[in-house]
C-alpha cells in the first residue's frame, strides 16, 4: 500500500497524456463528420493496406539491420573498460543531440546524385550511383536515426551480465561461439526485445524520412496519416482510423514477437 | 540676461532636435509619412498573434533588411507574437481544430474562399485600414473575395517552370516538358496536390477549378503517367535540389525562382504558353480574434509603402502595393519574372475553393498516385493479418504442448 501513493502523479500523467489521447483517437476513428457512429473510416483505412504492408516490410528490414549492427557493438562496448565505455556510450548518443530533421536533411545532401558520396566515388571513376529517392535510402535513414535505440537497451542489459558467468562457461570448456550462443544470447534477450520494440515501432510510423529520402513518391503509412490532417481535405476521422489500425497491427506484431521471446527463454 | 536667454533657447532647440527626429524616424525608417492611428494602443500592453508562412516577412536576420515586426512594436507599443505555418492546409487544420488564438493570418486565394464559405473569417473594418488605398486595383474585387470584405492582398505571383540551362537545351515553354521522356529522373514535381493537379489541368486545357469528376480523373491519369519520370515530389527541398543541379526541370513559384536564380546562375524561369496559376496571399482576421482593431492596425502597417517594399524585397515575391512599387528600384520593377507583361497575366487562372466532393476525390487520387507504385493484390493484407494471427496461436499451442510432458 505504501508504494502506491508516490505512483499517483504518474498515473495522472498516463491518463492525461496516454489514455485520453488514445480515447480521442478511437472516438474520431469511429465517428463521421457529424459525430455519428460509423465503421466507414475503418473500412476505408483498408485501402491503404499495401502502403501499410510496405511500411511494415521496410521497418522490419531496418530493425534487422539495426540488430545485426548493434548486437556485436553493444557486446564489445559492455566488455571494455568502464572509462572507455562511458565515452563510447556518449559517442553513440552524440548524433541524438542534433535535431532529427537536420540529420535526415544531411543525409539528403550526402546521398544526392551530385552529393558528397557520389563525388567521392567519382574520384575513382565510379558511379554516379542512384541512391537518393529509393527505398534503400529510406531504410538507411531509419537505421541511422534509430540505431541508438537498439544499442542502448542491448548495452545496458549486457553490461549487467557478470563476467564470471562467461569465465565459468569458458572454464568448463565452452567454445567462444558456445559462450555467445548459450550464455550471452539468452541473458541478453530482454535487451533484444526492448531494442526491437524501440526501433520497429517508430520506424513503422515514421513520416518524414520517406518524404525526404524516398523522394515523396514512395510514401509510407505515416505520411498517409499526415496527409489526412494536412492534405487537401482535412479528415481527422480517416486519419485516426488509419492510426488505430496501425496501432492494432503493431500490437499484434509485438505480441507475436514476445511469444518468440518467451519461447527462447523456455528452450534455453 | 539676453545672452543667457539666447543660450538657453539654443540649448533648448538643440535638445528638441533629436527628439523631433526620433518621432520621425524609427530604426532608420522614416515613419513621418505613415498613415494610421499608430498611437492608439500605446501603453496598453496588447499582444497580437500573427500567423504567417515561414520566411514570408522581412525580419532583419541578414543585417540588411528591415525588421518589420520590431518596427511595428516600437511604433505602436503592441507586442507581436509571430508564428509560422507551412501550408494552407496546416493553417486550416489549426483553425478548425480550435484552441488556437490568432489575430492576423495569411491564407492564399482558394483557402480564403473556403474560409469565407465556412464562416471562419471576420469582416474587416476598412476605416481602420486607410492604406488599403495603396493596393492596386488589379488585386481588388478578386474572385475569392468579390466584395473586398475579408482580405487585404499581401503578395502575388505566378507558377512557371524553373529549369537548368546546362541540362535543358530548348526553352521548356510548355507544361509538356514535364512529361518529356528525355528528362526522365530529372524532373521535380509539386508535392502539394492542388498545384500538381493544376499543372496537369493546364496541360489538358481544363479549368483548374473544375468540379467535373471525369476531368479530375483525367488529370490524375496524367500525373500517374508522369510518375515514372519524376525524381522527387518536393516543396521547399527544391531550393537545395535545383541549386545543386540535382534536377533539370521543376515547376515552382516565380518569387522563389528569382531567389534560386540568384544562387545558381544556370537556372532560368519560364511561364508555359498553356497558361498558369496566378496565386495571391492576403491578410485576414479569423473569427473570434481577440484584438481585432490592433490586428487591423497591423494590416494597415503592412500596407505602408516602405514596409511592403521591404517585405517584397526580402521575400522576392511580387507586391500588389502601388506605394511599394513607386519606391522600388527600376531593376526589380522591370523584372519580367516578378512583374510579367499583361499578355502573360491574361492567360492565368487563380485557384478557387472546390466543393467538398471534388476535394475528397482529388485528395484520394493524389494519395493513390504518390503512395502506390504497382498493382496490388487485394488479398495480401488479409492474408498477412491471418498469417500473423495463425503464427501467434501456433506458437502458443506448440509451447503449451511442450510444457505438458513436464
Amino acid at each position: 500500500m505504501k508504494a502506491k501513493s508516490p505512483a499517483y502523479p504518474y498515473l495522472a500523467w498516463m491518463i492525461i497524456f496516454i489514455v485520453a489521447p488514445l480515447l480521442i483517437v478511437a472516438y474520431f476513428a469511429f465517428t463521421d463528420k457529424t459525430g455519428a457512429f460509423t465503421l466507414a473510416n475503418i473500412s476505408q483505412a483498408g485501402q491503404f493496406s499495401p502502403v501499410l504492408l510496405k511500411s511494415v516490410y521496410l521497418a522490419a528490414i531496418a530493425t534487422v539491420i539495426c540488430l545485426i549492427i548493434a548486437y556485436p557493438l553493444a557486446y564489445i562496448l559492455s566488455r571494455t573498460k568502464v572509462r572507455t565505455q562511458r565515452m563510447l556510450v556518449m559517442l553513440v548518443m552524440l548524433p541524438m543531440w542534433m535535431n532529427f530533421l537536420l540529420r535526415t536533411y544531411a543525409w539528403m545532401t550526402i546521398l544526392e546524385n551530385n552529393g558528397i558520396l557520389n563525388r567521392f566515388f567519382g574520384l575513382f571513376g565510379l558511379g554516379p550511383f542512384e541512391m537518393i529517392n529509393t527505398q534503400g535510402a529510406v531504410v538507411l535513414g531509419m537505421v541511422y536515426n534509430y540505431l541508438p535505440f537498439m544499442i542502448l537497451p542491448l548495452y545496458s542489459i549486457m553490461e549487467k551480465i557478470d563476467g564470471s558467468v562467461i569465465e565459468a562457461a569458458q572454464d568448463l570448456g565452452c567454445s567462444s561461439m558456445g559462450v555467445m550462443r548459450k550464455v550471452v544470447l539468452p541473458l541478453s534477450v530482454p535487451g533484444i526485445t526492448s531494442g526491437i520494440t524501440m526501433v520497429f515501432v517508430p520506424a513503422v510510423s515514421t513520416f518524414i524520412i520517406s518524404k525526404m529520402l524516398g523522394g515523396g513518391g514512395n510514401l509510407l503509412i505515416g505520411d498517409i496519416i499526415d496527409l489526412q490532417f494536412l492534405g487537401l481535405d482535412y479528415n481527422p476521422h480517416l486519419g485516426s482510423a488509419i492510426s488505430l489500425v496501425l496501432m492494432v497491427l503493431i500490437l499484434l506484431c509485438m505480441s507475436i514477437f514476445n511469444q518468440f521471446d518467451n519461447e527462447e527463454a523456455v528452450l534455453l | 540676461m539676453k545672452k543667457f536667454v539666447c543660450i538657453l533657447l539654443a540649448l533648448f532647440l538643440l535638445a528638441a532636435l533629436p527628439l523631433s527626429c526620433r518621432a520621425e524616424e524609427i530604426n532608420g525608417v522614416d515613419v513621418s509619412g505613415f498613415t494610421g492611428d499608430y498611437d492608439k494602443f500605446k501603453g496598453q500592453n496588447i499582444t497580437i498573434n500573427v500567423y504567417n508562412w515561414g520566411e514570408y516577412i522581412s525580419e532583419g536576420s541578414d543585417g540588411e533588411s528591415l525588421d518589420v515586426n520590431q518596427l511595428f512594436e516600437e511604433l505602436t507599443g503592441i507586442h507581436v507574437n509571430y508564428l509560422n505555418f507551412a501550408t494552407n492546409e496546416e493553417l486550416y487544420a489549426k483553425l478548425k481544430a480550435g484552441g488556437a488564438d490568432y489575430d492576423v493570418i495569411f491564407p492564399s486565394d482558394y483557402m480564403i474562399s473556403r474560409m469565407i464559405e465556412e464562416d471562419m473569417l471576420e469582416k474587416l473594418d476598412f476605416s481602420n485600414i486607410p492604406n488599403y488605398a495603396n493596393i492596386s486595383d488589379n488585386f481588388k474585387n478578386m474572385e475569392h473575395d468579390p466584395n473586398n470584405e475579408y482580405c487585404v492582398p499581401y503578395m502575388w505571383g505566378t507558377v512557371g517552370i524553373v529549369y537548368n540551362t546546362t541540362m535543358v537545351e530548348e526553352v521548356p515553354d510548355s507544361w509538356d516538358a514535364l512529361w518529356d521522356e528525355q528528362y526522365a529522373g530529372q524532373i521535380l514535381m509539386f508535392s502539394n496536390p492542388r498545384d500538381a493537379f493544376g499543372i496537369a489541368q493546364f496541360k489538358l486545357g481544363y479549368s483548374v477549378n473544375t468540379t467535373d469528376p471525369v476531368e479530375i480523373e483525367e488529370a490524375a491519369a496524367e500525373l500517374r503517367n508522369q510518375k515514372p519520370l519524376v525524381a522527387a515530389y518536393v516543396m521547399d527541398e527544391i531550393f537545395d535540389k535545383m541549386g545543386g543541379g540535382e534536377a533539370a526541370l521543376a515547376p515552382y513559384y516565380a518569387g522563389d525562382a528569382i531567389t534560386m536564380m540568384e544562387e545558381n546562375p544556370d537556372l532560368a524561369f519560364v511561364v508555359p504558353k498553356e497558361g498558369t496559376n496566378l496565386f495571391s496571399d492576403a491578410m485576414c482576421i479569423p473569427k473570434g480574434a481577440k484584438n481585432k482593431e490592433a490586428a487591423e492596425l497591423y494590416i494597415n502597417f503592412m500596407c505602408e509603402g516602405p514596409v511592403a517594399l521591404a517585405n517584397s524585397e526580402y521575400i522576392g515575391y511580387s507586391s500588389p502595393n502601388e506605394a511599394a512599387l513607386a519606391l522600388m528600384d527600376e531593376e526589380m520593377r522591370n523584372n519580367k519574372i516578378a512583374y510579367p507583361d499583361e499578355g502573360v497575366l491574361d492567360n492565368t487562372e487563380p485557384f478557387l475553393n472546390l466543393d467538398e466532393e471534388s476535394n475528397v476525390l482529388m485528395s484520394n487520387l493524389w494519395t493513390y498516385i504518390i503512395s502506390s507504385n504497382d498493382n496490388y493484390n487485394q488479398l495480401v493484407m488479409p492474408a498477412f493479418v491471418l498469417g500473423a494471427v495463425a503464427l501467434s496461436i501456433g506458437i502458443n499451442v506448440a509451447r503449451s504442448r511442450r510444457r505438458k510432458p513436464k
